[in-house]
């Protein structure tokens, strides 16, 4: 009884103006992934925290909406022939690893350097993975862009192209978004730091995605919609884990899901009309931008810890905000430039439509 | 084909399904309460959260789909892609 009067007291009341935003923001996270295959849980999280909710409440029913939403992303980009299943259900099981793993560790930091030490942790990994990854996928998109070659069929890297030659008996798979035969023991790994970095800043993508183009070699659109397969896996695992200890919050769940099933919906809808390079325009856009936000953290918990001088409470709070803002932005902007390349698109082909009917009526 | 261009719109299913859907958020939020107390007991209860996760899903998903489906909004069709 006990149990169940302290878990209803980490519910919060919902009143009307907390279910249109968490609505709004549901709708451009689940936009945004259905584009890249991962992301609003960045912005979700936090955003759910500013509303009072526990941060382990807020945790567990983000996870609650992903995987439904994942779900739907998958199923719909299925339909255009972009998923591989195995690739994701693979990756999806050794990410479900990484998850449990990540999560004890942070139990651990949490434990020995309380809540600043969890959250400097966080930030630094936010931070140093999105500076490297981040950087690396835009530079790469920018590449394609200025060679503009970027209707050509995206090249295998010297890296991808390594993995697939390595053989080693017994535990090789074909996969077909690779259209070449990989060893698990090259899959296992990187779906093992998918899930540790989904445990620790919430969004896997961010290492899913990049891995699956740059290490194994599959096209950006098959690996940002196979990313979908691996959340849906991820989320399912970790939502039962939560809601074992009561804490998931059905309401923010479902409520967030309303919205973000529209957003998945379009966003998916979107990769076809996109050239396969805007994926990872949008994704390193993305990453960079957070990448700023949470870096002008990381300085509020260096204070807290003693590890440098104090900051005042008021500028504490300010950056607090300001950083917060720009994770809004960096959601928004993704979801512009989702929106702009899927309206431009939308002409393009009106335009040829027109022109080829002309043609033959000519 | 000359069909091709006036394939019909799901109209009819997509209202099904949102009464359906939006019957379920109605009951979702008139039953906050109750919710919070069952959901939140943990245990063996967690199939509770991870049930309604999926039927709101499936109900839900398709009434986005055909939504956007019946707004005009459906994906480009593209010639086949020599691979």
């Amino acid at each position: 009884m006990h149990d169940i009067a302290q878990a209803a007291s980490n519910f919060i009341n919902l009143d009307t103006v907390n279910i249109i935003y968490l609505f709004l923001v549901g709708f451009v996270g689940g936009l945004v992934s259905g584009f890249i295959g991962s992301g609003g849980a960045f912005v979700l999280t936090p955003a759910m925290m500013s509303m009072g909710v526990p941060g382990l409440v807020a945790v567990a029913s983000n996870m609650c909406h992903k995987f439904p939403k994942a779900l739907i992303g998958a199923i719909k980009r299925a339909k255009y022939g972009q998923v591989d299943v195995k690739l994701g259900i693979v990756l999806g099981i050794s990410a479900e690893a990484g998850v449990l793993y990540g999560a004890h560790i942070q139990e651990g930091i949490k434990k020995s350097f309380g809540e600043s030490g969890s959250n400097l942790y966080v930030s630094s990994a936010f931070v140093v993975i999105l500076a490297i990854v981040g950087t690396f996928v835009l530079l790469d998109a920018w590449k394609t862009k200025k060679s503009g070659n970027t209707n050509a069929e995206e090249k295998v890297t010297k890296l991808a192209r390594w993995v697939q030659s390595i053989n080693i008996p017994g535990t090789m798979v074909y996969f077909k978004s690779l259209n070449a035969k990989v060893s698990v023991l090259f899959t296992i790994p990187l779906g093992f730091a998918t899930g540790m970095l989904a445990a620790t800043i919430a969004v896997g993508g961010f290492v899913g995605v990049p891995s699956m183009i740059y290490v194994l070699g599959a096209p950006s659109l098959m690996a940002s919609a196979t990313e979908l397969v691996i959340a849906f896996v991820m989320g399912l695992g970790g939502s039962f884990k939560y809601a074992m200890s009561g804490l998931v919050d059905i309401r923010l769940a479902m409520v967030i899901l309303a919205g973000s099933l529209f957003g998945i919906q379009l966003g998916a809808i979107g990769t076809t009309y996109v050239k396969p390079y805007m994926i990872k325009v949008v994704m390193g856009v993305i990453m960079v931008i957070v990448l700023f936000s949470r870096g002008l953290m990381v300085p509020v918990y260096m204070s807290q810890l003693g590890l440098i001088q104090e900051i005042s409470e008021s500028s504490a709070k300010l950056i607090k905000g300001v950083s917060f803002g720009i994770m809004i932005f960096a959601l928004a902007l993704g979801a512009f430039i989702v929106l702009k390349a899927m309206w431009q698109g939308r002409r393009e082909q009106r335009l040829a439509a027109q022109e080829a009917f002309e043609h033959v009526k000519g | 084909m000359s069909g091709s261009n006036v394939k019909k719109k799901p109209i009819g299913k997509m209202l099904f399904m949102g009464v359906i859907s939006v019957a379920l958020y109605a009951a979702l939020l008139m039953k906050q309460d109750f919710l919070n107390e069952v959901f939140g007991k943990g245990g063996v209860y967690a199939f509770l959260p991870i049930i309604t996760a999926f039927v709101f899903s499936i109900v839900h998903g398709s009434f986005t789909g055909d939504f956007w489906t019946v707004m005009g909004i459906e994906a480009a069709k593209k010639k086949k892609e020599v691979r």
